[in-house]
């Protein structure tokens, strides 16, 4: 039947895609990447912590929690805030360089590669209020764009600016324990809004953890119900 | 007056930051790029010393000139709250969009202070190279065009010396660009020691070099997106190489970084067939130096049919006549290059080759293990067409497997076939194309040789 030509998002290779009686009728969602590139992505499997969703390895476990995630809730400034993190991908060298390229290069266009990974995810997930991550106005002014959200404007997900940074530092360069003992960084906008509300917060990367646990405790003192978190790569 | 005022108004007429002036000169930047606020551009901006252009103008990226469609795309823009187009062509750069101002210098032109003497090289020229040098000489003065068309082995980086020398001595701003880093690596280090009294900087991605304002750049094609006008010489090393070839927007690089007058000169042993043709109907002009510089002949290519190669790989066999030609090398103890068509094929071979590893584009231990081929440690190396350029070994032996293939041109034959007997010591050896069926490509390869050998014994360039 012949070939569609487009161009693979990722290494902009061309990419023959044989155009069937399916793809033609069924309307499938287009795929932005070739074969090739969406192998490189290494989906997070088999047995993980039961809050942040880290494959479990025996050296570092105590049943059901990692190690690092038991130190959290051991510690009672951070216990029982976060309820559940789930992330899809491994945080490898090629996603590394994909989302490097996504957000500190500024190329948008890779957010329609990572939103449909998230999706069916998503519609797992039971929520009243969905959101992101905010970045600081100097950041957002900077880069054109917050990473997050566009993953969700791309899903034609309705969200809502429940956060606002205080904090303007950059994570990156600070180390786990500088990041645990960060004063609060986050402001929540509307205390009503989310009263008794369990809410999803996305964002690109679970490093720490030390981001969405700031976040998901702001939201929780300030009055909501539930906080699950949502990213791509961990 | 209040003394304490900063008003820009207070700034006098001819006064600008000289410090911004040699960081912009000859450039077109993004502010990210630039170490001064947003403040000092627009005072330079108001007295006529900056100008600044947005970065995607109709259907084009400003730096880097791409117009396929398929490499812009739109987005909700939070920096000018509209929809807003970026090129994701030179993403990597930073971000260029319709809302992202590019500046570039257009006060008084930065003064390099260029010595009476700069040049301190006192090699000696073959024959052919001093014609080549003569001549690329005066295109540098005349701000002319000039192909030189040099077999591999000619010793080309020399023929440039006398002209970079007149050229910088008559105030001109020189640039040597290169499709490949490689090459900017190799450069560098002997322009510095044949220019020993100027600054030379050397431009990759990565370089300590990349503020550097030199009279004379060694750099990758790539970084010339960083420049507008600079340039007076343009001289372009292996202008055939992948990518520049393949990628017309490194070609718009060429054009953007150098002055509409500059003169320009294109390096290569194999020009693509249009420069060939611009050549032989006189509308470039050209030199060319048929004989390396030990003055003997380049060892012409033999070929060899092997049958259906790639069936034979499959069973897990190595035809016959590759398997003879390679044991008798390994017996001599003569260090070899088996060049596969692709990754694959070669990937596919190489557990039938026992002792002899192999090497491509993206391999982690390339440059190792073509250092442990010149050092003897290894007897041989299985390679794709990553190594037709740029690698000397002595008394080398070639051989091209599957040399029907699409992704041998005769370019890159030609290429593979002078890696052999480049050396005073061992100016001979063997090269075989093996094939299941003749190309074109093959036949005009050893053409191409035999043409040039010709033409140097006709101007007595060769020696017996």
């Amino acid at each position: 039947m012949g070939f569609s030509m487009a161009n693979c998002y990722i290494c902009y290779e061309k990419m023959r895609k044989p155009i069937t009686w399916t793809s033609l009728f069924l309307r499938q969602p287009k795929s932005r990447i070739c074969s090739n590139c969406e192998a490189k992505f290494a989906w997070i499997s088999g047995e993980t912590c039961a809050i942040c969703s880290r494959e479990l390895d025996e050296s570092f476990r105590r049943e059901q929690l990692c190690l690092d995630c038991l130190r959290w809730e051991n510690n009672p400034e951070w216990a029982g805030y976060l309820t559940k993190n789930v992330s899809l991908f491994h945080y490898n060298d090629f996603l590394k360089e994909l989302i490097a390229k996504y957000k500190y290069r500024g190329d948008y266009a890779l957010a329609e590669v990572l939103a449909p990974f998230m999706k069916e995810c998503l519609q797992q997930l039971e929520y009243d209020l969905i959101t992101v991550i905010p970045l600081s106005k100097d950041r957002l002014q900077e880069r054109g764009f917050n990473q997050a959200q566009a993953l969700l404007d791309i899903l034609q997900i309705n969200s809502t600016e429940l956060l606002t940074r205080i904090h303007t530092e950059k994570q990156s360069k600070k180390s786990r324990q500088e990041r645990i003992n960060l004063p609060q960084i986050f402001r929540v906008t509307s205390r009503t809004a989310i009263q008794g509300k369990s809410v999803v917060i996305v964002d690109d990367i679970y490093t720490t953890g030390s981001t969405v646990r700031h976040a998901a405790k702001a939201l929780k003192l300030a009055g909501a119900e539930k906080i699950e978190t949502m990213t791509i790569a961990r | 007056m209040n003394p304490i005022s900063h008003s820009p108004l207070s700034i006098p007429q001819q006064a600008y930051s000289t410090e911004l002036q040699h960081h912009l000169f000859g450039r077109q930047l993004l502010a990210a790029e630039i170490p001064f606020s947003l403040d000092v551009l627009e005072t330079h901006i108001e007295q006529g010393y900056v100008a600044k252009t947005f970065g995607i103008e109709l259907d084009h990226c400003i730096r880097c000139g791409n117009q396929d469609k398929q490499l812009f795309y739109t987005f909700p823009c939070a920096i000018c709250r509209q929809l807003c187009t970026y090129c994701r062509s030179c993403i990597m750069m930073g971000r260029v969009s319709e809302c992202t101002p590019l500046y570039t210098w257009t006060g008084p032109a930065y003064d390099f202070h260029v010595p009476k003497s700069v040049m301190n090289w006192s090699g000696t020229l073959s024959e052919g190279q001093q014609t080549a040098s003569d001549r690329v000489k005066q295109v540098i003065l005349h701000q002319e065009e000039l192909l030189v068309w040099a077999v591999c082995g000619a010793g080309k980086t020399e023929v440039l010396f006398a002209g970079i020398e007149a050229g910088l001595l008559a105030g001109k701003r020189i640039c040597i660009a290169t499709p490949r880093t490689d090459v900017v690596l190799e450069l560098a280090p002997r322009l510095k020691k044949a220019f020993p009294f100027i600054e030379v900087a050397a431009l990759y991605g990565g370089s300590d070099d990349r503020h550097k304002l030199a009279p004379l750049t060694v750099a990758t094609i790539h970084q010339l997106f960083r420049f507008k006008e600079a340039f007076d010489a343009m001289i372009i090393d292996e202008v055939d190489a992948f990518p520049y070839s393949m990628d017309p927007s490194l070609h718009y690089a060429v054009q953007k970084a150098k002055k509409q007058t500059a003169a320009t000169i294109y390096l290569t042993a194999t020009p693509s067939r249009q420069m060939k043709k611009q050549y032989r109907s006189g509308k470039l002009q050209a030199v060319t130096i048929p004989a390396r510089y030990h003055r003997q002949p380049i060892p012409v290519p033999e070929m060899k049919w092997c049958g259906n190669w790639a069936k034979q790989f499959q069973q897990k066999k190595i035809p016959r006549p590759v398997q003879a030609w390679v044991n008798e090398r390994l017996q001599s103890k003569t260090p070899i290059l088996l060049f596969f068509p692709s990754i694959a094929v070669m990937e596919t071979a190489r557990p039938l080759f026992q002792n002899l590893p192999a090497v491509y584009a993206e391999h982690p231990s390339r440059k190792e293990r073509v250092q442990a081929l010149r050092d003897g440690e290894l007897q041989g190396l299985l390679t794709t067409t990553i190594l037709e350029r740029g690698v000397t070994i002595e008394r080398l032996e070639v051989a091209v497997i599957g040399a029907e293939h699409e992704v041998f041109t005769e370019s890159a034959l030609v290429q593979i076939a002078g890696r052999v007997g480049r050396s005073f010591a061992y100016p001979t050896g063997s090269i075989t194309f093996f094939h299941y069926g003749k190309s074109k490509a093959m036949v005009e390869a050893i053409r191409h040789i035999t043409s040039m050998n010709e033409e140097a014994r006709k101007r007595g360039l060769l020696d017996g």
